[in-house]
């Protein structure tokens, strides 16, 4: 190559370019990390043990906890992962391994079509469907709302693991004269289990950080929630309301809760992407 | 419920895998037709699910949409004591905050996309990839959180220096409170970085060898290459991951409601707080009294469920024509 060719200008532009991506890309991380590290460092400075035992303090008091709020979260992630899932799971299997046409088409795109729903109008739908025909608020509703929150990302990763599965194996469960559902639920289902495990996995940590659809279902609740039709605290909502508020001790627990809630969320992430590696390494070796 | 009944129905089959096995099989041959429905009713489920969606919105918000039409859009009186209900502030507040992070997000964004796609070292590429993608399942409420404690001090030292530049434009004339539309962006632009970079670098990726070797054949250099011929390329993919990102954002409820002052004003000035639809519905929900004060706020609901669906739609077509360009070309 010459040594004018490239023109020199246009070297100086290639070079300025080149390293304005590379300093865009170093601004998102560290304004990611920093972001994390914040939140992890005032998180754990905040937390004690009374922060996962007891029950909120009035203010002013030190030394409460929102054992309520935990509790809560576990039994709408609960609620949500039974009432949610399964929809998910019967709508991958039938996309994957019966759908076609239009009826294939309508369910994928109404599927995305959810899955767009601004959180806050989940909430509201599941204040009219539940909360305004049994009069007050509930676990019961909350679990609901997330639980129709989680339906399209159950669907879509068991679909496409399903796919994934090759076409070989359930010509071989065929030959071997099982039916197509047989060798959907002896073959292909096994074959994809781990996939879709870790799908489940991945949705319930996306809805576990879920506020505004709980603001007007679970509502919240300075007690612990008996049974799953009363109003339930849960760490989000107690993140939130805490955060907002004029107190300093109620910020601590804000970033307490925030911390709990983060390293859960991402611990069950990183699991699930170990549970996917499994998976993998079982179906090669 | 529709889903109520159907939980139970993937438990004879497990049961039948490991116990009972030849009777159940047995059965279950002569049963395709029965798998076959149950998944049907599973998969249609969710379409009676968004179709009760839509109604109830359009039923629970009657009260509102007789009482004040489309004015109801467009006046800015917002007072539930004597029952007057306009939206405009909210939707005004709503556009600003969602246009202003965009134009923030797109540049940052689509340059991250560009190195990681084009120049990074692929393993480099990937660990950060995995590292954004990882921050973009952060949940909302904590970036309230962190925007409350460590945005708005940091944009309230800041903002006597970028006033000194920029304070003779209107829009950042008055002064800062910490809550504004600006901080409300801020926090929204980092929130939806994660996915211009992720899909962005996705498409740009998938983006033929051959239409950069052709490029670099005719000695161009590298940025050339990258902004001539392989974002053109993309650009549909590309167009498809700003418009989730909008979408994302219009909604946004928590973070914005936590930094955005919640004032039910029309302000030219950034630095003003403001307000937006979803906010009003997460602070004033639970507290509305009377059935038109709730009509209307659940009519708000519905315009912004209207509004992302029709930003998600014409996104999915985007990214559809990119496919069938992809197969085709």
């Amino acid at each position: 190559m010459s040594a004018t060719y490239p023109p020199l200008s246009r070297k100086l532009v290639n070079i300025v370019m080149l390293s304005l991506t590379g300093l865009c890309t170093l601004l998102v991380v560290s304004a990611l990390l920093t972001i994390l590290v914040y939140l992890l460092w005032n998180g754990a400075h905040a937390l004690n043990l009374n922060f996962f035992i007891k029950l909120p303090a009035p203010v002013g008091q030190s030394g409460g906890g929102v054992s309520n709020a935990i509790v809560g979260t576990l039994k709408l992630l609960a609620l949500a992962t039974v009432s949610g899932v399964p929809i998910g799971l019967l709508g991958g299997i039938y996309l994957s391994e019966f759908a076609g046409g239009w009826s294939a088409f309508t369910v994928r795109y109404t599927t995305d079509l959810l899955n767009g729903v601004p959180s806050v109008v989940m909430g509201i739908f599941v204040y009219t469907l539940v909360v305004l025909p049994m009069h007050h608020f509930s676990t019961l509703a909350g679990g609901i709302a997330l639980g129709i929150m989680m339906i399209p990302i159950a669907l879509r990763s068991t679909e496409d693991f399903l796919r994934a599965v090759p076409r070989s194996l359930r010509e071989g469960g065929l030959a071997l004269g099982a039916s197509k559902s047989e060798t959907i639920f002896t073959i292909v289902i096994p074959a994809a289990i781990y996939g879709i495990l870790t799908g489940i996995m991945l949705d319930v940590a996306r809805v576990a950080g879920e506020t505004a659809p709980l603001l007007f279902t679970a509502f919240g609740n300075q007690f612990n929630s008996p049974g799953w039709l009363q109003p339930t605290a849960s760490l989000p909502v107690v993140i939130y309301n805490y955060a907002i508020s004029p107190y300093d001790e109620w910020h601590q627990q804000a970033w307490a809760a925030g911390f709990v809630l983060l390293s859960g969320l991402l611990v069950v992430s990183i699991l699930a992407r170990l549970v996917l590696a499994r998976g993998k390494k079982m179906s090669h070796g | 419920m529709a889903h109520a009944a159907l939980t139970t129905s993937g438990a004879p089959n497990r049961a039948g895998r490991l116990g009972k096995k030849q009777t159940w099989l047995e059965r279950l041959r002569k049963g395709d037709e029965v798998v076959h429905l149950i998944t049907l009713a599973g998969a249609w489920s969710i379409l009676v699910i968004t179709a009760l969606l839509v109604q109830h919105l359009w039923v629970y918000s009657r009260l509102a949409r007789h009482a004040f039409g489309w004015h109801f859009l467009f006046t800015s009186t917002w007072d539930p004591v004597n029952g007057q209900f306009g939206a405009w502030p909210f939707v005004y507040g709503t556009v600003v905050t969602s246009v202003l992070a965009l134009i923030i997000a797109i540049p940052i964004g689509l340059g991250s996309a560009i190195f990681l796609a084009e120049l990074a070292p692929r393993k480099i590429s990937n660990a950060l990839t995995f590292l954004i993608e990882l921050l973009a399942a952060v949940p909302s409420v904590i970036y309230g959180l962190v925007g409350i404690f460590l945005m708005i001090p940091f944009l309230t030292a800041a903002m006597p220096y970028i006033q000194k530049v920029l304070g003779w434009l209107p829009i950042f004339s008055g002064t800062f409170y910490g809550v504004s539309y600006f901080t409300a962006s801020v926090v929204l632009a980092i929130m939806v970085i994660p996915f211009i970079v992720s899909i962005s670098r996705e498409v740009l990726l998938a983006v033929p060898v051959s239409q950069r070797e052709a490029m670099m054949a005719l000695g161009a250099t590298k940025w050339d290459v990258t902004w001539r011929a392989v974002v053109p390329y993309a650009r549909q993919g590309i167009m498809g991951s700003i418009f989730l990102a909008l979408a994302r954002a219009l909604g946004e409820t928590m973070a914005v409601t936590m930094v955005i002052g919640n004032v039910p004003q029309v302000s030219t000035s950034l630095l003003a707080p403001g307000y937006t639809i979803a906010a009003v519905i997460a602070n004033e929900f639970t507290e509305a009294t009377g059935d038109l004060y709730l009509h209307a706020l659940i009519e708000l609901g519905l315009v912004l469920f209207a509004v992302t669906m029709i930003i998600n739609a014409l996104a999915r077509l985007l990214m559809l024509t990119m496919k069938a360009h992809e197969v085709t070309g």
